[in-house]
């Protein structure tokens, strides 16, 4: 009798508030639904998990340099990182000569030959960059703007092994020819036809942080009297700079990992210099040029999938950067902007 | 007279910043122009219909024409839906604040900014040795038979090179279809998939074919990621099978101007082959440029 | 739309089926080889239209890496190949290596054409490139620095020239490495004070070396070569994983025969007989 009553009470109560009940059509779209907005989720796993097999696979091939026995004694850490008696009877040095009967893996002329390059690419390609995109953002007319950014988006799309056949063709004779530099194909060339391929990057990022800064930081300083000029220098430039070291940065990483137009254009010698008109050997045109010579599971193809790791965690913790620096420019100016 | 002064500084300093501008087009210009100079007389029916031959000397570059189609054809195949789909989690299903989408959207910029080789060192050591390879032992070959270089695994390789490139796109397209459609189409009935089938997605198909394009531009102009997973120099035949070897015109110009046999007699020939690159990119960016200001115009006049 | 994906995509099925290639004899390796292999390979292909060849260089390296994985039939080298590469190989496929001498060359150091030199000594040839000599006017020439080129490690040709002239000492590091002998002409015409080296067919538009011994200066010439006077002359090698069956033996038949070494000879090389 007791439970009766309880359970007529909890029916009363519960048909206030249970949804009516669904007809078999209504709970299959409904199951429908469900699987497809499963399967739409599984799919956003895919970029995830691109992410994580490329570090895992590159490294799992590079990881039998620590651990088989032959590859740890040919290309130890200090092998890699520490100077080494390359010819018997000569001081220490670094030498990068991994084909060779006492293969000599010192990471150091790759680490400076890409520094070299990348250094060249970007002293050229930020002023160069950020200043057309101040000029597109600030100054140009809308018609003027409206052509300028499709038209440098165009360069973006222009294929690296272009870039390089240009380079290697024209640049390096005009290089030579005018200048008279030692070697036709050194660290300068490559870095020219590096920012040619990173200050489109440079130039949209930078002009997407400018277009963001909200028109009322300029209109308030044109009304105190400031020139459009001045405007631009003292209050849009420092606003979106967050954004614009961004836009560095990601060059930066463009250039790091930049191979084809290296790979023909620097004359890929391992060399230890300060010297810009001297041979470079960056990191990426190394892999480029010696994977197809390995056998596989060689203490050598170690090598070259542990120099692709390498350039993997610079170019990540790069993006990384870039990323922060970019989201605290937009937090900032929605936060402030009106 | 102070006046005068800054606003002479700042003329002066407006036309440095526009020479910059100028010079990054003048750039392009001359780079187009040397192509066009060096090429533009050897690019003719034939050049772009026959094989090579005389030891690359002579001829045209047909299968690398061919090649790069069937290579960026089997890429988005495989890049679209994964890339669309993506995009429809970010923009239509994550709920606000999701780590997961926050999740895909850093791998997603972190994928964009991967070396190009790194890429490639990824198809060899995951396709070609893990797939391939464990394909292999399941259907019993005992010679390599998909643990080798192949038009499948270089496809796959720049699908995923060119993911975030889709993925970003098609989120730009459905940004730019305006809400009120959704919210009427929801009103009117419809379920969260119905809209998007028959509303969303028509409404976000110019931005979603930028993506395709962009994708197929770069795919077509990639040369590190498919050095090692499928490009070859001189094939006797078009690639008939999954696991066949390609020609490429981006490897085939990077290969002339490096290794060619006599470099005076195929410099007509690496200019015409850079040419035609040159000019496929080109009108694929065109498009995608075209159709991608359509969208940003429409976006504006949504929001 | 979806009519246009869909017959795309049977399309696509139709033309890739998922089949092997069967009957496609595959040869890599060797940049100095490359050019005369694809020339055997086109005039093969002529008098055999069923068998399919396909060639592709990358160094000599590549092709005998290739030849261990098995990613290749024939292997070309411009070089011996080692005995470490013959293991993983034997371990590989229970058997060494089969080698097959397919053509002579020379080795040729090549200077701009504006350079004076006409010879130099071995040694001399050895220092600059040990990094030894790096001014021309020690060798008697201009007082300018020399820009030396060589090649990638893959190359045959590199390993020839360290192991015969460098006796297994390394290159100077400040050699610039290029991926092809025709890079290294390329570059060496187009640099007054550049030096390279490559095979003896792909000399042209700079000059050949001379090498001297004693008072004699030897050129890369036909007759010096065939009869081993030039002292860097070497043979052009095919390997393969066991001995040549198949279609493999009928193009090495045609590589060996008098029409096919006659090939070899318009091409720039020697014949190996």
């Amino acid at each position: 009798m007791d439970r009766q009553v309880s359970m007529q009470g909890q029916g009363v109560v519960g048909m206030a508030v249970v949804a009516p009940k669904l007809s078999s059509a209504a709970r299959r779209r409904q199951l429908r639904e469900k699987v497809i907005a499963g399967i739409i989720t599984a799919m956003a796993f895919t970029g995830i998990a691109a992410l994580v097999l490329i570090l895992v696979f590159v490294a799992k091939e590079a990881l039998a340099l620590f651990l088989d026995a032959e590859a740890r004694h040919e290309a130890s850490l200090s092998k890699m990182f520490l100077p080494q008696v390359a010819r018997a009877g000569r001081p220490a040095t670094f030498v990068w000569q991994p084909v060779s009967s006492v293969p000599k893996v010192s990471m150091i002329p790759l680490f400076i030959g890409t520094l070299k390059t990348t250094l060249v690419s970007m002293v050229v390609a930020v002023p160069v960059g950020v200043a057309g995109a101040l000029f597109a953002a600030e100054f140009a007319p809308r018609r003027l703007r409206e052509v300028l950014k499709p038209t440098i988006e165009l360069l973006a799309g222009v294929p690296s092994v272009v870039l390089g056949f240009f380079v290697l063709m024209v640049l390096a004779s005009f290089m030579q020819d005018t200048f008279g530099v030692g070697s036709r194909l050194n660290a300068l060339v490559a870095g020219l036809g590096l920012s040619l391929a990173i200050v489109p990057v440079i130039f949209t990022v930078t002009e997407d942080s400018l277009t963001a800064v909200p028109r009322s930081y300029r209109e308030a300083s044109l009304a105190l009297g400031a020139t459009p000029w001045e405007t631009a220098w003292k209050v849009v430039l420092p606003a979106a700079a967050p954004g614009i070291l961004a836009a560095c940065v990601l060059g930066f990483g463009g250039a790091i990992g930049e191979t084809m137009i290296v790979l023909m254009a620097s004359g890929n010698a391992a060399i230890v210099s300060a010297s810009l008109m001297d041979s470079a050997r960056t990191l990426s045109a190394t892999i480029a040029a010696e994977m197809g010579e390995v056998v596989v599971g060689s203490p050598h193809y170690s090598l070259l999938f542990f120099l692709g790791v390498e350039l993997f965690v610079f170019t990540f913790l790069l993006n990384m950067l870039a990323s922060t620096w970019t989201r605290r420019v937009l937090k900032r100016l929605s936060g402030a902007g009106a | 007279m102070k006046h005068t002064w800054r606003r002479a500084v700042g003329g002066a300093l407006t036309s440095l910043t526009g020479l910059a501008a100028l010079l990054i087009v003048a750039l392009l210009a001359v780079i187009l122009l040397d192509a066009l100079r060096g090429g533009a007389a050897h690019v003719t029916w034939r050049f772009l219909t026959e094989p090579p031959s005389d030891g690359m000397m002579g001829g045209g570059i047909f299968p690398a024409l061919y090649g790069t189609a069937a290579l960026t054809l089997l890429m988005t195949l495989a890049v679209m839906p994964v890339g669309v789909l993506t995009a429809v989690y970010l923009h239509e299903y994550a709920p606000p604040g999701s780590r997961l989408a926050r999740a895909v959207r850093v791998a997603v910029v972190n994928l964009a900014g991967v070396p190009s080789i790194v890429f490639g060192l990824f198809g060899v050591g995951f396709f070609i040795h893990f797939v391939g390879g464990n394909l292999d032992r399941l259907l019993g070959y005992q010679e390599l038979h998909w643990a080798q270089p192949g038009i499948l695994w270089a496809s796959l390789t720049l699908a995923v090179l060119t993911l975030p490139v889709v993925i970003v796109a098609t989120e730009e397209a459905l940004r730019a279809v305006p809400m009120e459609h959704r919210t009427a189409s929801l009103a009117l009935g419809a379920t969260q998939s119905q809209t998007l089938a028959r509303v969303v997605l028509p409404g976000a198909l110019p931005g979603i074919l930028t993506g395709a394009v962009l994708a197929i531009s770069r795919g077509a102009g990639e040369v590190a990621p498919i050095l090692f997973t499928g490009a070859a120099y001189f094939l006797p035949e078009l690639p008939h099978s999954m696991n066949s070897q390609f020609m490429h015109l981006g490897y085939h110009s990077y290969v002339l101007a490096t290794q060619s046999p006599d470099v005076e007699a195929t410099r007509p020939l690496l200019y015409a082959t850079v040419l035609v690159l040159l000019a496929l990119t080109f009108a694929l960016n065109l498009v995608a440029v075209l159709i991608r200001a359509r969208t940003r115009r429409r976006a504006a006049a949504a929001h | 739309m979806k009519t246009f994906i869909a017959s795309l995509t049977s399309l696509l099925l139709l033309v890739l089926p998922g089949t092997s290639q069967a009957g496609t004899l595959t040869v890599k390796g060797s940049d100095t080889l490359v050019i005369l292999a694809q020339r055997w390979a086109e005039e093969f292909m002529k008098k055999n239209p069923a068998t399919k060849l396909q060639v592709t260089g990358g160094g000599s390296g590549v092709g005998l890496s290739a030849l261990i994985n098995g990613t290749t039939d024939i292997a070309m080298s411009s070089r011996p190949i080692k005995d470490a590469e013959n293991k993983q190989l034997s371990a590989r496929s229970n058997a060494p290596a089969t080698q097959i001498a397919v053509a002579k060359d020379g080795v040729t150091f090549y200077v701009n054409e504006s350079n004076k030199l006409d010879a130099l000594t071995a040694e001399q040839l050895r220092d600059i490139y040990l990094g030894d000599i790096t001014n021309w006017k020690d060798v008697g020439g201009l007082d300018a620095p020399i820009v030396v080129y060589s090649r990638e490690n893959s190359s045959g040709t590199y390993v020839f020239v360290k192991d015969h002239l460098l006796k297994g000492e390394d290159y100077t590091a400040s050699a610039q490495t290029l991926p092809g002998t025709a890079a290294v002409v390329n570059a060496v015409a187009k640099e007054k004070n550049g030096i390279g080296y490559g095979g003896a067919a792909y000399a042209k538009g700079i000059k050949e070396l001379k090498v001297l011994q004693g008072k004699e200066a030897i050129a890369p010439s036909e007759e010096n070569i065939k009869s081993g006077k030039y002292p860097l002359s070497r043979e052009l090698y095919f390997y393969l994983r066991a001995k040549p069956a198949g279609d493999a033996k009928a193009f090495l038949d045609f590589v060996l025969s008098p029409e096919g070494q006659a090939l070899a000879t318009k091409v720039g090389y020697f014949p190996v007989k």
